[in-house]
């Protein structure tokens, strides 16, 4: 799960980590009375939003003056932003974070990750702070240092130190880093995140170590134990499709393609993404049904798949172990009679109760006109890349 | 000849009666011939599961009581890292995490738990399918019929895979070529787990009774890299292999919890052509599984 940036920036302050003055707005002559009330000559406003390129989009800019604070606004909160990562349609602006820009001195990048090579949680640092730390990771290694947390005691005080003192810090923007990390470290294991990351912390001409951007992503599967976290979340750049399929406990991810696909298992479905695009054909979506599907998940998967506009054709693939091949099969027969298939299907069934969802199938060829069968994956990809095609 | 587990393992469910398919995959284990003893449920200590078998409030009971070895884990995700340490103390030492869901933080700390034991008690999973010597045990929720035991002129193949249903593809197209399976071992799908691929392929380079590996991986982290590296170094038996994920948007999370492509490592690209250069053969498709395996025992 992700936050925005002003709720990061709000999380990260409780826990005592610095930030600079800043306000969230949601209307220009909220972001004017803003501007006067931080005080501060120059101020940075930035769109809140999930997707990025928000600085090339136009929608980060800084500002001198409580009408320039308001024009920027306003331009944010009634243009749509249009970045690499929207899409043409591009998204709406709601909040706005309008923040004291500060003096820097240096940028340095702290932060804290889940390292599955250590089964840990590794802290990165680097005096090469404001950039990707994967962009300073490939061109100059030596430069990062990492230091996996012990698995119950977190991060020592004195490992704390030695990372400050290994960015180049020294005297007391050493100690005050330190501490930063410690408070960084603590809340990374309290809010069970999977990525904590402040870039750039800057030190500041005046002296001072601040957090200017942070990214927080946290583990779904320990959000049940994080109420506040879950109030944080916020759908409206979520496709509409996936939050209906997660509401029917699918685990559908909508892609750009033209063929949907029905699956049970992660890996089998990830795979029969990858052999429709081995057969030159595109996926619209990653679909697990999961092993203790029922019939009326089943169906609403079809119905989900089917509302999407840009499908061709869908490709039904089911391994039968813990989901049985005869409840797909009645899904997909109750779906043709519901809602019908316009686009072509084709079925690949193998595995637990295999041939009474064959003689299903048989027997209802007059409510599935599109239905075809295919003998193993590759031809099944093979026969619906010709159909959608 | 097989790994992990053969027809005088033991094994207990944890979560024995619950809804989360502990009582479901007990009968399916049972029915499959496993050794099926007993299971726990805290509270329920005393009294029979729905098959006749002995429930037990703790690990520690239901192993004075059955002698019990292996344990399968169906406990809720707030509780499952606990169980997992629970089955550790209690002297268990095959422990298979069905369990999908567990907080990341847990399980780091829970592998921190098992360290203290070195190499005295294993961990498949979680969020696997579980381990499955063919004929034998089955502990985990695969399904049985697909496999098939060794026998005599058949060769037979030790398959591991972080994918439930591409292991049952796998088995299934193996066993459509007339090939057996020694051992199939599900590792499971979350970052932080148990055993990992090297751990599992040294373990089939030293049984007898295992004539050729498959190994299943997917995009996200590194350990397929690490296997190449170790199947060149180590490895004298013929090894297959596929990576699901080349079609996976970076960033997406794709099921698996593990199964994210960050900061350009972990593309299915590296790993294949990791695989490659260490000699094994690679599937484009998944369809073709089982005729790679045909192809690398004929190299």
């Amino acid at each position: 799960m992700k936050i925005h940036e002003y709720q990061a920036r709000d999380l990260l302050s409780r826990a005592g980590i610095p930030v600079p003055p800043a306000a969230v707005v949601e209307t220009a002559a909220a972001a004017r009375d803003a501007f006067i009330k931080n005080g501060l000559p120059v101020q940075v406003i930035k769109a809140q939003v999930f997707a990025g390129g928000r600085g090339k989009a136009g929608f980060v800019r800084l500002v001198k003056s409580a009408d320039e604070a308001h024009s920027a606004a306003e331009f944010m909160l009634t243009h749509r932003m249009v970045s690499v990562q929207t899409g043409p349609e591009g998204i709406a602006v709601k909040k706005i974070l309008i923040a004291a820009a500060v003096d820097i001195a240096h940028e340095y990048y702290v932060g804290l990750v889940l390292d599955r090579a250590q089964s840990g949680v590794t802290l990165m640092a680097s005096a090469q702070g404001g950039v990707e730390i994967e962009t300073v990771a490939e061109k100059d290694p030596s430069a990062i240092i990492r230091h996996t947390l012990h698995p119950s005691m977190g991060l020592m005080p004195f490992a704390a130190r030695n990372v400050a003192l290994g960015m180049g810090l020294s005297g007391r923007t050493a100690s005050v880093t330190a501490d930063i990390l410690m408070k960084l470290s603590k809340f990374f294991v309290q809010y069970d995140c999977s990525i904590a990351e402040i870039n750039p912390l800057v030190l500041t001409k005046s002296g001072e170590i601040m957090a200017i951007d942070a990214k927080l992503n946290f583990d779904d599967n320990a959000m049940f134990r994080h109420p506040e976290l879950q109030a944080m979340r916020d759908d409206t750049e979520t496709d509409p499709l996936e939050i209906r399929a997660a509401a029917a406990n699918l685990n559908y991810i909508k892609l750009d393609g033209d063929i949907a696909c029905l699956v049970n298992g992660a890996g089998l479905a990830m795979s029969t993404m990858d052999v429709i695009g081995l057969h030159g054909g595109k996926p619209a979506n990653f679909l697990d049904v999961g092993g203790g599907v029922k019939k009326e998940g089943a169906i609403e998967a079809f119905r989900i798949l089917l509302s999407d506009k840009k499908v061709r054709g869908i490709l039904v693939n089911i391994f039968g172990g813990i989901a049985r091949c005869d409840l797909i099969a009645e899904a997909l027969i109750q779906a043709g009679k519901e809602v019908g298939f316009g686009v072509p299907v084709v079925v690949r069934l193998e595995g637990t109760n295999v041939e009474k969802a064959r003689e299903m199938l048989a027997a209802a060829r007059h409510d599935l006109p599109t239905l075809q069968s295919a003998t193993d994956l590759n031809d099944a990809a093979k026969k619906i890349v010709a159909a959608a095609a | 000849m097989s790994i992990l587990v053969d027809k005088n393992t033991r094994v207990i469910c944890q979560g024995i009666t619950g809804s989360g398919g502990g009582a479901f995959h007990t009968k399916g284990c049972l029915d499959y011939g496993t050794q099926m003893v007993g299971g726990t449920s805290p509270g329920k200590g005393g009294t029979k599961d729905a098959n006749g078998l002995p429930v037990f409030d703790t690990v520690e009971q239901a192993v004075h009581a059955t002698g019990a070895n292996a344990t399968m884990i169906f406990v809720p995700p707030p509780f499952a890292a606990d169980a997992i340490c629970e089955a550790a103390a209690a002297g268990i030492k095959l422990i298979v995490a069905i369990t999908e869901g567990i907080p990341v933080l847990d399980m780091v700390k829970a592998k921190n738990f098992l360290a203290g034991f070195g190499d005295s008690v294993t961990l498949v999973g979680p969020n696997c399918p579980g381990v499955i010597t063919p004929g034998q045990c089955k502990i985990g929720i695969m399904p049985g019929y697909i496999h098939q035991p060794p026998a005599p002129g058949k060769k037979s193949v030790g398959i591991v895979s972080r994918s439930g249903t591409l292991t049952y593809e796998a088995v299934w197209q193996t066993s459509q070529m007339g090939w057996a399976q020694s051992t199939c071992v599900g590792i499971g799908g979350d970052p932080v787990k148990g055993m990992d691929f090297v751990d599992v392929v040294a373990q089939f380079q030293n049984d007898p009774g295992t004539d050729a590996i498959i190994i299943i991986g997917e995009i996200g982290g590194t350990a397929e890299e690490a296997a190449a590296k170790f199947v060149q170094a180590h490895v004298t038996k013929p090894v297959a292999g596929f990576i699901a994920g080349r079609t996976a948007p970076p960033g997406k999370r794709m099921g698996h919890a593990g199964a994210i492509i960050s900061g350009g490592e972990g593309t299915a690209e590296s790993k294949i052509a990791a695989m490659r250069t260490a000699g094994i053969v690679v599937a484009d498709s998944p369809a073709d599984m089982g005729r790679a395996l045909v192809k690398a025992a004929q190299r």
